[in-house]
């Protein structure tokens, strides 16, 4: 990390914290159960994506959502929602 | 023109937070805080000041909305007492690690259990730990000024912290005393425009005070100490500025009276002071060498002043207006350990006095310093704390 | 009312951060920022939402957000409004961001003091009814009957309604809110934004690690909640007491699901009995016969609390 290398004369007088995506680190490694959905099946109502805890779902210009597995939890949320089924849950492969 | 005037030393912080150009006052009140607010609401209702006036429903909420305030880049100031300060804890706490440059007047009264209205230092002292600069003063001019100076002080960048102005109850907030006050131009001459070392933007979004790991913690507490370090070094600068631009200095870190060739220095705070001159110009036309030394910056601890002041003398004998229970008075403490490591250094002890607003006359001082010089004269400190004029 | 589609794609609340999978609370604090942009200055307390911006030297919020003590979140909201006042810049919403613990019990003195003094700000309480940041201890907001750590055999005592405490401040807008229906959340800080004086949003959030259900449930918990009638989805306008959707079409007790249904999915209710349940539905049930008279019955509404 860049932060912790820098000298205390360049740190900030006071904690101020810089608004930074993953700063957690790469969330994605918390999943146990990784959401994977059926395009076939997805309608586009973009439900799963104003539903997801993390942003960690993506809605494009034409409404397709994608899943960005860096920082999906497996929550499952998603999946429990979608009201065509097109997402479902598979297991982490170890 | 400058005006002279004669008013209370409340009502003089009223006008030191108008003249500074306060934006922000959020305060509750307290005995005998009330009447600085009660002046400010009066200047914000007239609109001779132009502020908002938060008329906050706790000292907590106090001094968390000064912070707020003060972090989306205003000149904040609020005052109170007693518990109202003890209540305003962990706020004090979270205004100096947030390095915030709020002014708050603290007008000196003694804690209870029981209520006891009247002045002493356990108030401001018991929050010595806080990372606030805390300055003491002895009559109602050096409040003004010493406000004005607090903000040029806090806003320093190279200080960034946030200052109490420590007056004791009634003695001066309630007392009329003739007040030089200056032009506001002058005043806007000395003071620049509010500084703070971080905002609240929309521009530059931060979060401020999330959590802190051990990994980066201790150097935020570094930097707080060493922006105290560079406060001390400051403090007589500003003061000095301030004598040169308005015609009077406050008094710099520490104020001596007849110190020059004194044997025994008499070593107190705020308006105990004024009784000390008294006893020692009786002591000197008796021949005794005493002087008067007034630490009127507590925090940061004016140690390199205190070693100079006592380099020459064989006995100082401090007077705490507040007692560390289990232990002794604060100044007393905090002058042995500075004196300490220091070769020849000289005899320390303890006075306490005027709790609860028990009177600390010239006399008492007087009795105080001739038990003194007898413990000199012995070469060695009969007692290291005693209690004066206490009933048996 | 808005549409999904309609919600920018922007984000302000960022990923990666802290909060638990499932976190009720973070999907709502993404809404919010749907709802009010990025001209937006955060005060939080001590809260889950502490933890969720991640440690120094990062965060998670893209818009400036001042963490604040505890008991404090009205009080340096106060502070931030009257500073904006004086730098001319009120165009900027404050917002007040805030757990259960933290407005119905040690922050409800600073909340009421901002409140009486019409501190133009909006104020949110994401109630997921328990202390989630210290580890789920009771608070005012736990509902009877729950399983907390500090209440391992059941809270004794009712939910503090803290809308109709604020309600009682006189206060211009007073809304209920659920995670489950993010639009109508939208659709009330949309309109809290427009209003002058203190608005106050209580926001029912369910908390997987609380609750003790599956984390893919959140979102069918708090449903469940509001189609049960355990959580009203209401507005107060000026006095004007107003039922919002799905909850409107609840007064008719036989349109609401049993409450029996509400607990049977969550581990914390696992400790009441029936007479616990039954209590618990006559409850809710004369909860609902005060909405349905506040709602209608007369040719004007009558204000819950007179105007200010």
């Amino acid at each position: 990390m860049s932060e912790a290398k820098k000298s205390r004369k360049e740190w900030p007088l006071t904690p101020l914290s810089t608004p930074t995506v993953g700063s957690m680190g790469k969330t994605g490694s918390w999943r146990t159960f990784r959401p994977e959905i059926n395009y076939g099946k997805c309608t586009r109502c973009t439900l799963c994506w104003i539903y997801c805890p993390d942003a960690a779902i993506t809605r494009e210009d034409d409404d397709s959502v994608k899943i960005d597995y860096d920082y999906c939890k497996g929550c499952g949320i998603c999946a429990n929602e979608c009201p065509t089924k097109a997402i479902s849950m598979k297991r982490e492969e170890e | 023109m400058p005006q002279m005037t004669i008013d209370t030393a409340n009502h003089i912080a009223g006008y030191a937070a108008k003249a500074a150009r306060v934006k922000v006052v959020a305060a509750y009140p307290i005995t005998p805080q009330t009447t600085v607010v009660e002046k400010i609401a009066d200047f914000v209702e007239s609109g001779e000041m132009n502020a908002e006036y938060i008329r906050v429903e706790s000292e907590h909420s106090a001094m968390a909305a000064c912070m707020s305030a003060a972090a989306t880049g205003v000149r904040t100031f609020t005052a109170t007492s007693s518990h109202g300060l003890a209540l305003m804890h962990e706020a004090l706490h979270w205004a100096s690690g947030s390095r915030l440059p709020i002014v708050m007047a603290v007008v000196n009264r003694a804690m209870g259990a029981p209520w006891s209205i009247w002045p002493d230092f356990s108030d401001s002292l018991s929050q010595r730990d806080t990372g606030w600069i805390q300055f003491y003063c002895a009559d109602n001019q050096e409040v003004f000024d010493t406000i004005i100076q607090a903000y040029k002080l806090c806003e320093n960048e190279r200080v960034f912290l946030p200052a109490m102005v420590c007056l004791e109850g009634f003695i001066l907030s309630h007392t009329y005393a003739p007040v030089n006050l200056p032009d506001q131009d002058k005043v806007d001459q000395f003071l620049p425009d509010y500084k703070c070392g971080w905002t609240l933007d929309i521009n530059r979004p931060y979060s401020h005070g999330n959590l802190v790991s051990p990994e980066w913690y201790m150097e935020f507490r570094y930097m707080i100490q060493e922006a105290m370090e560079n406060a001390k070094q400051l403090i007589p600068q500003i003061d000095k500025e301030y004598g040169k631009h308005f015609g009077r200095e406050a008094g710099g870190l520490v104020e001596k009276y007849k110190c020059e060739d004194a044997d025994l220095i008499m070593l107190t705070m705020g308006t105990m002071a004024s009784d000390a001159k008294i006893a020692v110009d009786k002591l000197r036309k008796e021949g005794q060498k005493v002087g008067m030394g007034r630490v009127r910056v507590y925090r940061p601890y004016p140690t390199e002043e205190i070693v100079k002041l006592a380099q020459s003398v064989q006995m100082v004998s401090t007077i705490d207006r507040h007692i560390s229970f289990g232990m002794e008075g604060f100044l007393a403490s905090e002058t042995k350990a500075a004196l300490f490591n220091q070769k020849d250094r000289p005899l320390v002890a303890g006075f306490i006095a005027g709790l609860g607003g028990r009177d600390v006359t010239a006399e008492t001082i007087e009795k105080m310093a001739q038990k003194s010089l007898k413990s000199m004269r012995a070469g060695k400190v009969e007692k290291e704390t005693e209690w004066v004029d206490l009933r048996e | 009312m808005v549409t999904v589609k309609e919600l920018s794609k922007e984000e302000y609340l960022l990923k990666g951060h802290a909060a638990c999978a499932g976190c009720g609370p973070a999907v709502s604090l993404r809404s919010l920022f749907k709802a009010l942009g990025n001209r937006v200055i955060m005060v939080v307390p001590a809260c889950c939402t502490t933890v969720i911006q991640g440690p120094y030297p990062y965060t998670s919020s893209a818009v400036p957000l001042q963490n604040v003590l505890f008991e404090s979140t009205g009080a340096a909201a106060s502070g931030i409004v009257a500073a904006l006042k004086q730098k001319k810049a009120e165009d900027i919403t404050v917002v007040g961001w805030a757990g259960d613990g933290g407005t119905v019990d040690i922050g409800i003195q600073a909340l009421s003091g901002a409140a009486e003094r019409g501190t133009n700000f909006i104020y949110i309480c994401y109630d997921n009814e328990a202390y989630g940041n210290t580890g789920m201890q009771r608070s005012g907001a736990t509902p009877y009957g729950a399983w907390t750590t500090t209440t391992p055999t059941g809270k004794r005592e009712r939910k503090k309604d803290m809308p109709l405490i604020m309600a009682a401040h006189r206060i211009p807008y007073v809304a209920t809110a659920c995670t489950s229906y993010p639009l109508d959340f939208v659709n009330k800080l949309r309109k809290a934004k427009d209003i002058k004086g203190t608005k106050y949003i209580h926001l029912l959030a369910p908390c997987p690690t609380g609750w003790r259900y599956d984390t893919s449930k959140t979102i069918e918990m708090g449903r469940l909640a509001v189609l049960s009638g355990m959580w009203a989805l209401y507005e107060i306008e000026n006095g004007k007491f107003k039922l919002n959707s799905p909850s409107d079409r609840l007064i008719d007790k036989a349109k609401r699901k049993p409450v029996k249904e509400y607990f049977a999915q969550q581990g914390r209710f696992r400790g009441l009995s029936e007479a616990d349940i039954e209590r618990i539905q006559k409850w809710v049930d004369e909860d609902w016969e005060q909405y349905g008279k506040l709602t209608s019955g007369s040719a004007v509404e009558p204000p819950l609390y007179g105007k200010a």
